[in-house]
């Protein structure tokens, strides 16, 4: 009897064991999975942006065929005699971002200024979240609110002015040239540059917060000013940091489509002046696309988002670098 | 003393202080100006029929019954497919390969798919979904935005998991729990309001989008479905195989139009698309704001 016991006791002792290893077999198999599934998902997200790379270079193949580098440098864009050209959408991507920038970078840095050197600390987060909901907004709404407000109170109140301003002085009366339409090259650069104002703001705000409060301290007890402290001592100390939030913004800038689509105009030329109706790559594919007959035609718009792509990508990789570069030197 | 130095120091110092003020003054204006005239223009228009009815054509009395479900759809079917991929992705750069030269690379190429033009990706989908199969549909919409989400979810996944403290995966390893289990039992629990939030940014991020849905859902005035049997009874379900319309592609539609009702309509939507989107970032951002100070 108490052998059989112990019997009893060793096949279930047995049992035990090939169960634990089973367990733990599974467990092992289970792990491996896993861990193997985490890693594909990684590989994953290169796949996707060389899946990116190669459609856009396969689809734009047949337009860089038929008119090679012409199609950078050319302005023609006749969807009739199927000649296209991507210049004046370059042009106007450009433009409208560089200007953006002009009126964004100096209008975010005094925002951020005021919030890490003036606020007072139960307005900081308030404020601070207010502008960055502007970041929340879809960018139809801008666009459906830059053609019936903004356009209209610009081409009734602003541009009149503007083109009467300037008239007489040479060099800038061709930037504000030709009848007031509200929609153009300005409009659009102006719903940019709101746009791209919370992430400036909310970049130099970071920046300026990681300076280290002994220098700021330091500046102040020799007598400085709020204003010299930001120009002498913050700027200078933060300047690669506010150089990558502000190419972050023009990336945001180079690529944004919905809100630019609205009120840019859709012209297919080079105007000098700024209040004249442009287009932008965005703007031109996601006007064109659907109605885009032949191949040719598609192809010239999936080249353009080829350019656009790479224009962007180095925008950003220029500003993933510096922000980079700050970030190793606060951590 | 230097009295003109002295001046022109204030002087100087209370323009930048004005400036600074007035900038930020400026800018709340904006947003008060945009969400202002949203409201205003899109209240008046807002009517139970606008969720009861289907897009109308001009001069017709409707609603946007069909976007919004369509919208609806497209969106959940982005975020089940984006999510899982971009928390595993995040989870093998924050868990597995943290000093990976892969985690490195994966880490780069996100942050360039993060802030990649969101009509480039439409292109892409195009180029290998629409183009092959022929015709525009839901499904290549859902899965353009979710090329969208997958980066936003990777990024505060990672993000998220490297906060969770080591003491914690020591004490999980300690008493014998497997890396996976540990993971899933014990970091993801810890990270959880953290890839919440990510999860939600995405959200409000795509529930916007009108770019890449342009040449991958497009549009329909209504929802083409499919009827089926079940057990003698006929249902229909929608077919996500067709074109597909969506709120942001609507509004893009009706407010360049001339007429004055889509017009209306497109403001409406434009207001139930502002608010669920700035409903989704508050929320997002109130349970971050719960994690920090606990």
């Amino acid at each position: 009897m108490v052998d059989m016991a112990w019997d009893g006791q060793s096949v279930s002792a047995r049992q035990d064991v090939k169960e634990r290893a089973r367990a733990l077999d599974k467990l092992r198999t289970s792990d491996n999975v896993f861990r193997v599934l985490t890693r594909t998902a990684a590989l994953f997200v290169l796949l996707i942006l060389s899946g990116v790379i190669v459609a856009l270079i396969s689809g734009s193949l047949p337009a860089l065929k038929e008119f090679g580098l012409d199609f950078i440098v050319s302005q023609s864009w006749n969807p009739v005699t199927e000649k296209f050209g991507a210049l004046a959408p370059i042009y106007g991507t450009l433009v409208t971002s560089f200007v953006a920038m002009l009126i964004a970078v100096p209008f975010g840095l005094l925002i951020a200024m005021f919030l890490t050197e003036l606020c007072p600390m139960w307005l900081r987060r308030p404020i601070g979240i207010a502008i960055e909901l502007l970041a929340g907004i879809p960018s139809i709404i801008y666009g459906i609110w830059g053609l019936f407000v903004l356009a209209p109170f610009l081409q009734q109140y602003v541009q009149p002015g503007l083109i009467s301003t300037f008239e007489n002085v040479p060099g800038l009366s061709s930037l504000f040239a030709g009848p007031p339409y509200g929609i153009g090259v300005l409009t659009a650069s102006l719903i940019l540059a709101i746009m791209v104002l919370p992430f400036i703001t909310s970049i130099s705000r970071d920046v300026f917060d990681a300076v280290p409060p002994v220098l700021k301290e330091a500046a102040y007890g020799l007598g400085c000013s709020t204003w010299e402290v930001m120009r002498y001592v913050v700027l200078p100390y933060t300047r690669v940091g506010v150089i990558g939030g502000c190419m972050l913004g023009l990336g945001r800038a180079l690529g944004e489509t919905m809100a630019v689509t609205f009120v840019i105009g859709n012209a297919h030329k080079i105007a000098a002046s700024l209040i004249a109706p442009g287009t932008t790559i965005s703007a031109t594919i996601a006007n064109e696309f659907t109605e885009a007959v032949g191949d040719l035609y598609t192809s010239s718009l999936v080249a353009l988002g080829l350019i656009l792509f790479v224009i962007t990508f180095i925008v950003l990789a220029i500003a993933r670098y510096l922000l980079l570069r700050i970030e190793r030197r606060i951590g | 003393m230097n009295t003109s130095l002295y001046n022109s120091r204030r002087r100087r110092n209370t323009i930048a202080v004005v400036a600074s003020i007035g900038a930020t003054g400026i800018g709340l204006a904006w947003l008060a100006l945009i969400l202002g005239v949203l409201f205003w223009k899109g209240f008046s228009g807002l009517s139970l029929n606008v969720f009861t009815e289907m897009t109308p054509p001009p001069g017709s009395d409707g609603g946007l019954l069909n976007a919004i479900i369509g919208s609806l759809i497209v969106t959940v079917l982005a975020v089940a497919i984006g999510t899982p991929i971009g928390i595993l992705a995040g989870t093998y750069m924050a868990e597995y390969g943290r000093h990976d030269k892969l985690t490195s690379v994966v880490r780069f190429i996100n942050d360039i798919l993060l802030s990649a033009p969101s009509i480039v990706i439409g292109l892409f989908i195009y180029e290998v979904m629409v183009r092959p199969m022929g015709h525009f549909s839901g499904i290549a919409g859902a899965i353009a935005l979710a090329v969208i989400v997958i980066p936003v979810v990777v990024r505060t996944t990672e993000d998220m998991l490297v906060l969770v403290p080591n003491t914690l995966r020591e004490a999980a390893a300690s008493i014998g729990l497997p890396r996976s289990l540990m993971i899933q039992k014990i970091a993801y629990r810890a990270a959880r309001s953290g890839i919440i939030t990510g999860i939600l940014l995405a959200v409000a991020r795509v529930s916007g989008e009108t770019a890449p849905l342009l040449f991958t859902a497009l549009n329909h005035q209504f929802l083409s479905t499919v009827p089926f049997s079940l057990l003698g009874h006929d249902f229909s379900v929608i077919n996500l195989n067709a074109p597909t319309p969506s709120l942001p592609v609507v509004i893009f539609q009706f407010a360049l139009s001339p007429y004055a009702d889509w017009q209306k309509l497109a403001w409406t939507g434009a207001l139930i698309i502002t608010l669920s989107v700035l409903v989704l970032s508050i929320s997002a951002r109130a349970l971050a704001g719960t994690r920090k100070s606990t």
